[in-house]
C-alpha cells in the first residue's frame, strides 16, 4: 500500500515541477532580455503585479480568460486523441458569425433565444471542424494542413458574407451583423467596477463535462486510448476512424463556444472588430495546463493577466511587446520541461519497479504487499 | 540491481552459451560486454588484459561485435552497402570491400551475395549479414542475441553451421539463448544466469534439458504437453473459403490470404504453423474484425460474425492475446488497471452503463495482479515499466477474466520466462477442458506440437497442410512450412533426415525465385 501512495505523490510532485520549472525558466529568461533592453526586470513584474491585482483588473482578467479558456478545452479534446486542431480560430469565428446572423434575425424571448444561438454555434463549429475529421479518415490529409487551410477559407467566407447588402449593416466605419435583440444579452455578475460576464458559469461547466466525459466515461476511455496508441484502440474494438471524425466534431463544438462570452455579453454582434487568434491562443493554454480542466483554468487566467498587465508596462516606459515575449517563452519552456520531466518519471518509475522486484526476490517472500 | 556477482569466462575458439529465463539480465550483461552500459564493479578481461569498454567503439576496436535480436539493416540498400556503412575507413566502399566481403563469406561459408538488395533477403540471409557486418569490422569476439528466435528449424540448423565455421577459425561466439534443446547442441560450454546473477557453468555432455532448465528456474521444467482430448463435435469457430486481398507499396493486389477454411470446436486446440509473414498475421486481424476480407464467412458460436465490429466480436466471446503486446495489447504509458479495461471497457466490471466503474477494474485488476502472478509493486505504475513477461501474464490474466469462447493467441509465451510459461500453459489447457476453442499460432513448434490437438501449416496465405501432433516432429512440420510438403503430414520413421535436408534446399531455391518475380 504504501508503495502506491508514494507512486502518486510522486506523480503529483511530477505533475506540479512542470509548470513550475516552466515559468521559472521562462522569468528567468525574460529578466535577461529585458536586462538586455537596458530596463530593470523586478520593476516590471512589480508594476505587473501591482496593477494586475487591482480589482477592475481581476474583473478584466476573469473575462478574458473565460474565451481563453474554452478555447483551450477545443484544443484539448484534440489533443488527449493525439490530434491538433489548429483550426478552432477559424471554428470559433465562422460559428460565432452565423450566430450573430441567426440571433439578429430572432426576436425570441432569452430563455429560447440564447440556447439557440449557442446550438447554432456549436453546430457551425462541429460541422466546420468535421470537415477536416473527414478529410483525414477518407483521404488521409493531415488535420493539421486541413484545419489552417479552413481557418483561412473561413475568414474569406466571412469577410465575404460581412458585408452591407449581405448579411451585414454599415454603422460608421464599422461593419457588423445586425444587433441582438435585449432578450439574447447574457446575465452577468455584478462585479465593481465592472460585471463579470455570465458565461463563465458555462465556460465552468464545460470544463467539468470535458473532465467527466473523458475520465468516467466508455467513450472518454475509448478517446483517450486512440490518444495513446491507435493500434492497440483498433484491437481493443475501437472504429479509429469514427472516433476522429466524433473527436473533431466534439471539439470544433467547443470551439463553437468560444465566441459566445464577447457575443452575448459585450459585442452583441459579429463585425469586423470581432476578436480573433483565440484560437491559437488555445494550443498554447492547453499545452500549459497538460489539457488538464484545472491546469486549463489556471492557464487561462495567467495569460489574461499577462494580456493585462502588458499595457500598464508601456506607461512606464517598458516595451509592450515584453508580455509577447514572456508568452512565447513560456510556451516554449512548457513543452520542453514537460517532456523533460515525463521522461524523468518513467525512467523513474521503471528504475524503482526493479528495485522493488529485486528486493522481493531477495526477501524470497512472494507477499506482495501492495 | 540488475545484475550482481557475474562471474563469466569464455575460452577462446568455442560457443559459449549464455542461458537464463526472461528478466534473468542476461541482456544487461550482454551490453556491459558490448559497451553500451557501464558496471557499477568488478572487471572485464580480455585477453589476458584488463578492458574497460565505454561505448559500442570501444567494444568494436577491441574485436567484440554484437548480433541484435533485432535486426539494424537498411532496406533499401544492398548488402554491400549496409556492410560498409559506418566501416568506410576501413575498405572503401567499392571493390576492395567487395572483395574482402566474398573473403570473410567464403572463408566462413555465410553464402552472402554482396550486390542484392536487403529487402529481397529472408530472416536467415539477413542474420547472415548482421554477423558478416560484425566479422567485416574485424570482431574476434561475437555475441549473438537469441539468433534463433525468427528462424525455423533448418534455418537454425545452417546457423548453427556457419558458428562452428566460426569456431573453427578460431573465433568466440557467445550465444544467448533460453531454448535448452539449441543450446546443447551447439555450445560447448554453457553458464545459466538466475535472478542476475550467474549460478552454474556446466559442460553440455554432463547435462540434460532438466537439469539445465532447473538451475534456470529452480523448479522443474515444464511441458507444453496436453494428452487427454477435450475435443468436442460442436463447431465454435468456423472459417469458410476466407480471401483478403492487399495492395502492396508496388500497388500490386496480391491475395494474402486465400481459400482458408477450418473449424475450431469447442475444447480444441487448433495450431497454426507457419513461417512468420506468410497471412498468420493477417488472418487473426481479419479474425478479429480489423481487417476486412474480401470473400468468405467467419462464424462464431453459431452466430455470423463476418461483419460485426471488432468490439461486437470481442464482447461476443473472442479473447486476443496479439503477437505484439505492445502494438496490440497494451497501453504502455497508461497504468495496469487502465491497461486492464481496454479491450473490454463495455464489459463488467470495467463500466456500469455508458459509464466506467473505475474502483472495480481497479480490485479486479488487483486480482489479477494475484492470481495470475504478475511480479509489480501495485497497479498504479504504467505497463511500460513490467518486464515482458509480467506484461504478457497481465494481458493473459484479462483476456482469461470474461469467459472467452474462442481464444485466439498469437505466440502466447514468447519473451516470457519458462516459469511464466507453464502457467500460461496451464492457463490454455484448463480453459481448454472447460470448452475454450483456441487459435493457437507459434513459431515455437515445441510449443504448438505439444498444445494443439489439431496442426495445420500456412503457406503464403494458403493452409497448405495438416498433421497429427501426437506423431509429427518439429522437423517434419518445419519441412511443411517452407512449402516442400503439402496434405496430410505422415510421421516416417526412418529416412526423415535426408527428407528434410532437400526441403531445406528447395526453400531457399524458392525464396529466392519468388522475392525477384
Amino acid at each position: 500500500m504504501s508503495l502506491t501512495k508514494k507512486f502518486d505523490k510522486d506523480k503529483l510532485i511530477l505533475g506540479f515541477a512542470a509548470p513550475a520549472l516552466a515559468i521559472l525558466a521562462a522569468l528567468v529568461i525574460t529578466s535577461l532580455i529585458i536586462l538586455a533592453t537596458g530596463s530593470d526586470p523586478f520593476h516590471a513584474y512589480e508594476v505587473m503585479v501591482d496593477f494586475g491585482s487591482k480589482s477592475d483588473s481581476q474583473v478584466w482578467i476573469v473575462n478574458k480568460a473565460t474565451p481563453y479558456y474554452l478555447s483551450a478545452l477545443a484544443v484539448a479534446i484534440g489533443f488527449r486523441m493525439n490530434l491538433f486542431n489548429i483550426g478552432v480560430d477559424g471554428q470559433y469565428r465562422i460559428a460565432a458569425f452565423f450566430a450573430a446572423v441567426v440571433g439578429g434575425a430572432l426576436t425570441l424571448p432569452g430563455i429560447i433565444q440564447i440556447p439557440v444561438m449557442i446550438l447554432v454555434a456549436m453546430i457551425v463549429g462541429a460541422m466546420w471542424a468535421g470537415i477536416a475529421g473527414l478529410l483525414k479518415t477518407t483521404r488521409g490529409v493531415s488535420e493539421v494542413i486541413s484545419t489552417i487551410m479552413l481557418n483561412a477559407i473561413g475568414a474569406s467566407l466571412i469577410g465575404y458574407l460581412l458585408q452591407d447588402g449581405r448579411l451585414a449593416e454599415k454603422e460608421g466605419n464599422l461593419i457588423h451583423t445586425p444587433y441582438l435583440p435585449d432578450s439574447a444579452h447574457f446575465f452577468e455578475i455584478p462585479t465593481v467596477p465592472k460585471p463579470i460576464y455570465g458565461f463563465v458559469v458555462i465556460a465552468a461547466l464545460a470544463g467539468a463535462v470535458y473532465w467527466f466525459g473523458l475520465n468516467r466515461t466508455r467513450f472518454g476511455f475509448d478517446l483517450r486510448t486512440v490518444g495513446r496508441s491507435e493500434s492497440a484502440a483498433q484491437a481493443s474494438g475501437v472504429n479509429v476512424k469514427r472516433m476522429v471524425i466524433t473527436s473533431m466534431v466534439l471539439s470544433g463544438a467547443m470551439a463553437g463556444l468560444v465566441g459566445m462570452p464577447t457575443l452575448l455579453g459585450v459585442s452583441y454582434n459579429y463585425g469586423t472588430d470581432f476578436p480573433t487568434g483565440i484560437g491559437f491562443t488555445g494550443i498554447a493554454i492547453a499545452l500549459l495546463g497538460r489539457n488538464h480542466p484545472i491546469g486549463m483554468a489556471l492557464g487561462a487566467l495567467l495569460w489574461g493577466f499577462l494580456d493585462r498587465t502588458g499595457t500598464q508596462l508601456e506607461f512606464e516606459g517598458y516595451a509592450q511587446e515584453i508580455v509577447g515575449v514572456i508568452q512565447g517563452v513560456i510556451v516554449l519552456c512548457v513543452v520542453i520541461a514537460y517532456e523533460v520531466v515525463r521522461r524523468y518519471g518513467l525512467k523513474m518509475q521503471q528504475r524503482k519497479v526493479g528495485e522493488e522486484l529485486a528486493a522481493q526476490a531477495k526477501s524470497d517472500k512472494a507477499e506482495v504487499s501492495a | 540491481m540488475a545484475n550482481h556477482d557475474i562471474h563469466l569466462s569464455v575460452r577462446r575458439g568455442t560457443v559459449h552459451a549464455l542461458c537464463g529465463e526472461n528478466g534473468a539480465g542476461k541482456s544487461t550483461l550482454m551490453k556491459i560486454l558490448y559497451g553500451m552500459q557501464k558496471p557499477d564493479e568488478g572487471t572485464i578481461t580480455l585477453d589476458g588484459e584488463q578492458v574497460s569498454l565505454h561505448s559500442p567503439a570501444d567494444a568494436i576496436a577491441r574485436g567484440i561485435g554484437m548480433v541484435h535480436q533485432h535486426f539494424m539493416l537498411a532496406d533499401y540498400l544492398t548488402v554491400l552497402e549496409n556492410v560498409v556503412l559506418g566501416a568506410e575507413k576501413l575498405h572503401g566502399i567499392g571493390d576492395k570491400a567487395r572483395a574482402k566481403i566474398k573473403e570473410i563469406s567464403d572463408a566462413y561459408g555465410l553464402g552472402v551475395r554482396p550486390d542484392v538488395l536487403v529487402e529481397d533477403l529472408g530472416v536467415a540471409d539477413r542474420q547472415r549479414v548482421e554477423i558478416l557486418k560484425v566479422l567485416y569490422r574485424g570482431a574476434r569476439t561475437l555475441i549473438l542475441d537469441e539468433p534463433t528466435a525468427v528462424l525455423v528449424p533448418q534455418e537454425v540448423d545452417a546457423l548453427f553451421d556457419n558458428l562452428r565455421e566460426l569456431k573453427a577459425e578460431g573465433l568466440t561466439v557467445i550465444f544467448i539463448s533460453h531454448k535448452l534443446g539449441e543450446v546443447l547442441s551447439v555450445a560447448d560450454d554453457i553458464t545459466v544466469i538466475r535472478r542476475g546473477t550467474t549460478v552454474a557453468s556446466v559442460a553440455p555432455s554432463e547435462t540434460t534439458p532438466k537439469q539445465l532448465a532447473e538451475l534456470m528456474v529452480g523448479s522443474e521444467l515444464p511441458s507444453p504437453e496436453t494428452r487427454e482430448s477435450t475435443v468436442t463435435d460442436t463447431p465454435m469457430l468456423n472459417v469458410e473459403g476466407l480471401r483478403l486481398s492487399a495492395t502492396d507499396p508496388d500497388g500490386v493486389v496480391r491475395a494474402v490470404l486465400d481459400g482458408i477454411t477450418f473449424t475450431i470446436h469447442k475444447g480444441e486446440v487448433l495450431g497454426l504453423a507457419g513461417v512468420e509473414g506468410n497471412g498468420q498475421a493477417e488472418l487473426v486481424e481479419a479474425i478479429m474484425g480489423m481487417r476486412t476480407p474480401s470473400e468468405g464467412v467467419v462464424t462464431l458460436d453459431g452466430a455470423d460474425i463476418t461483419q460485426a465490429p471488432t468490439r461486437k466480436r470481442r464482447e461476443g466471446g473472442i479473447g486476443y492475446i496479439p503477437e505484439d503486446r505492445h502494438r496490440h495489447g497494451l497501453l504502455l504509458e497508461a497504468p495496469l488497471w487502465e491497461n486492464r479495461i481496454l479491450g473490454h471497457v463495455t464489459e463488467k466490471p470495467n463500466s456500469k452503463g455508458g459509464l466506467l466503474d473505475n474502483k472495480a477494474a481497479r480490485v479486479d485488476t488487483e486480482r489479477i495482479v494475484r492470481e495470475y502472478d504478475v511480479r509489480t509493486p501495485g497497479i498504479e505504475v504504467t505497463a511500460a515499466s513490467l518486464s515482458g513477461g509480467n506484461q504478457q501474464k497481465l494481458i493473459v490474466g484479462r483476456e482469461m477474466s470474461h469467459q472467452p469462447k474462442l481464444l485466439i493467441a498469437a505466440h502466447p509465451t514468447r519473451g516470457v520466462d519458462v516459469g511464466a510459461q507453464a502457467q500460461i500453459w496451464d492457463q490454455i489447457r484448463e480453459a481448454r477442458h472447460e470448452g475454450l476453442a483456441v487459435l493457437l499460432i507459434s513459431a515455437d513448434l515445441d510449443e504448438l506440437i505439444g498444445l494443439s490437438d489439431t496442426l495445420r501449416v500456412m503457406f503464403r496465405g494458403r493452409l497448405v497442410a495438416d498433421a497429427d501432433p501426437a506423431t509429427i516432429t518439429p522437423e517434419e512440420l518445419g519441412s511443411a512450412m517452407t512449402g516442400a510438403a503439402t496434405g496430410h503430414l505422415e510421421h516416417v520413421e526412418d529416412g526423415g533426415d535426408a527428407a528434410t535436408d532437400t526441403a531445406a534446399d528447395s526453400n531457399d531455391t524458392e525464396r529466392e525465385g519468388g522475392d525477384s518475380a
